[in-house]
């Protein structure tokens, strides 16, 4: 029971990172339509930069804040320079155009720091919470839990009870519409990329201190909160938060108690990915993006 | 439809000129070109030999790939799980049954098929974007499931398998690496004539007709979905096919030979090469699939990567039909000036 119980939060822990990575996908598509594979090498970048931070002795929390202003604004100029140019292009080029930027920035942080594994500091205190008498957990797991909730709820809020939220939300749902009651809805979309980078650059620093960081680092990640994103519905911020961390506990518990699961997580998210897409192509929360022929 | 761009990357303009002289040409082109690959064997050597082998068995990859992405439009990101898949049966029939090298493709061939036809069948009612997203997962599993330990007795785990692979006999008077290059000239010579002949034929129109509209396409009587399934399964025949040669020239198969980056750079092949050149853009791409790393892996690790995406975004950017289509641009311009 007392392992159950490690694994299930454990779970629940990478479970809030995928979940934090879903929302950034959600933030991003609800915005432009695009799904954004470049999401895991953004954060992967962005927690390098707060690893850069760190080494330059900065403690660790303004260091991360730092990081996800500096996120923020590389990612909105990114959109603008990038990813305007094709926005009306079709499907094939924006895939394109989005593994192109993957690319670009999985090499650049191989450029920039190397290819060498690296540790990252935990953002909280190294040794582990006793929470009943033969279950302690790392206090990191905790952390980052409570990250998750607090970042899921942060966002909420911003999009509930927020003007720029509200705006936000308007342009997702109807550029015209929002344009007409004065929503400047360009400045909306790179705003949209901004978010997704800052709320990325929190799943980055708190997935590094268990993976450790290299640049290679983003791309599990990135299928699991890809599987999470469409299981709860890749237009429901909501759903996908839900999304992410039913495939963390899903993956923890696989590994824990399937024979070999843990070699074949992966596996597990790409038919994860399928199933749901075949069956419910909406998701969980989401609604169904109708197109017209 | 409408789009920012004038028009879509894979739209094809020109139909192939049908007048007796025209064909006659082409076809000298063609059998010009096919005794020029042949002739390579006698005039290339050694690491010369594998670089044209490795091209040869990506631009048969390519081909594929380019069906399915050009004429049929749908999107794959995940191409390198069967090029992997062709790779290992192809080892693994050298490795536990002795088989001759030269034969392996075709079982490879048929294994990837069956594999391609088990997650096609489900892959295929995705569209667009969603496809992409699938195969993409498809792309990040494939190492992991190579690297596991459960098939470990026949893919050799970790370690991979090395192959032995016995020269032709004595008597044709050819080396190892020149009976590899042979090989592979011959298969890419089948599979450049059997693409052809889809293209431009019916299978051609069906899968165009798909792309373009598929409620129209139905309208005029064709099966969509049996249009898709069979760009698809070509694709991934041409893959597997491509991947056993690639394994046979380079004579040895590992979880990290079919990384993650291998897929998306059979995508980069396509795309930069052209997207509806059938035999042109492949050739292209694989070629700058092959050789820029060569370059750029020396001056740093990782260079490629950087380059490939540069070079993706630029294409998209200036030229979406790809090196081909420049190519085309130039023979337009030049022709232009002096006839018309």
């Amino acid at each position: 029971m007392t392992f159950f119980l490690e694994q299930l939060i454990i779970g629940l822990s990478s479970g809030g990172i995928y979940a934090i990575m879903a929302l950034a996908l959600v933030v991003i598509y609800k915005s432009t339509g695009h799904v954004n594979l470049a999401q895991g090498e953004l954060a992967v970048f962005s927690t390098f930069i707060a690893w850069t931070l760190v080494q330059m002795g900065v403690p660790i929390w303004p260091a991360i804040l730092l990081t996800m202003i500096v996120s923020f604004i590389g990612a909105v100029i990114l959109e603008r320079v990038v990813i305007r140019p094709f926005d009306e292009a079709d499907d094939l080029v924006i895939v394109a155009v989005f593994v192109g930027l993957f690319l670009g920035i999985h090499s650049l942080a191989g450029a920039i720091w190397n290819y060498e594994v690296k540790p990252f500091p935990s953002a909280f205190s190294d040794g582990s919470v006793q929470i009943v008498s033969d279950l302690s957990i790392r206090a990191h797991t905790l952390g980052s839990l409570l990250t998750t909730c607090v970042v899921l709820a942060a966002t909420w809020f911003f999009f509930r009870y927020t003007r720029l939220g509200l705006a936000l939300r308007a342009s997702a749902d109807n550029h015209e519409s929002s344009r007409l009651v004065g929503i400047n809805v360009s400045f909306m979309l790179a705003l949209g990329w901004g978010l997704a980078a800052a709320i990325g650059a929190i799943a980055g620093v708190m997935i590094a201190p268990v993976t450790f960081l290299d640049p290679s680092m983003g791309l599990a990640p990135l299928i699991f909160a890809l599987a999470g994103a469409l299981l709860g519905g890749i237009t429901s911020p909501f759903g996908a938060a839900l999304g992410g961390l039913i495939v963390g506990v899903l993956e923890a518990m696989i590994s824990a108690y399937v024979p070999y699961g843990i070699e074949f997580r992966e596996l597990i998210a790409l038919l994860l990915i399928l199933s749901v897409l075949l069956v419910k192509p909406a998701g969980l929360f989401g609604e169904l993006v109708t197109r017209r022929v | 439809m409408t789009t920012g761009l004038n028009e879509p990357a894979n739209r094809v303009h020109e139909m192939p000129d049908f007048r007796p002289s025209a064909r006659f040409w082409a076809r000298l082109g063609y059998g010009a070109a096919a005794i020029l690959f042949l002739a390579a064997t006698g005039t290339l050597q050694g690491y010369e030999l594998f670089l044209a082998s490795s091209i040869l068995s990506y631009a048969i990859a390519a081909m594929g790939l380019n069906v399915l992405m050009g004429y049929n439009g749908q999107i794959s990101l995940g191409h390198g799980a069967f090029f992997a898949i062709g790779a290992y049966s192809a080892a693994i029939c050298i490795d536990q049954f002795g088989m001759s090298f030269a034969f392996t493709p075709i079982v490879a061939g048929i294994v990837g098929m069956a594999a391609g036809w088990i997650i096609g069948k489900p892959a295929l009612r995705l569209e667009g974007v969603y496809l992409a997203l699938a195969t993409f997962g498809l792309a990040i599993a494939t190492p992991t499931i190579l690297r596991s330990d459960l098939f470990a007795q026949w893919t050799g785990g970790v370690q991979g398998l090395f192959l032995l692979i016995n020269p032709a006999p004595k008597w044709t008077g050819l080396d190892l690496d020149q009976s590899i290059y042979l090989t592979v000239v011959v298969y890419f010579l089948a599979f450049a004539y059997v693409t052809l002949r889809l293209v431009r034929g019916l299978n051609g129109y069906a899968w165009l007709a798909t792309r373009d509209n598929p409620i129209a396409a139905r309208a005029m009587g064709f099966d969509v979905t049996k249009a898709k399934t069979r760009a698809f399964v070509y694709s991934v025949l041409a893959c597997s096919v491509g991947g056993a040669l690639q394994a046979v020239a380079v004579q040895f198969v590992a979880p990290d030979s079919f990384p993650f980056f291998l897929s998306i750079s059979l995508f980069t092949a396509v795309v930069v090469g052209g997207l509806c050149s059938p035999l042109l853009g492949p050739i292209l791409g694989s070629a700058f699939i092959v050789l820029v790393p060569n370059v750029t892996e020396e001056v740093w690790q990782g260079g490629s990567w950087a380059v490939y995406g540069a070079v993706v975004i630029l294409v998209m950017a200036i030229q979406p039909k790809g090196l081909a289509g420049m190519f085309a641009w130039l023979k337009f311009k030049v022709a232009g000036q002096s006839g018309s």
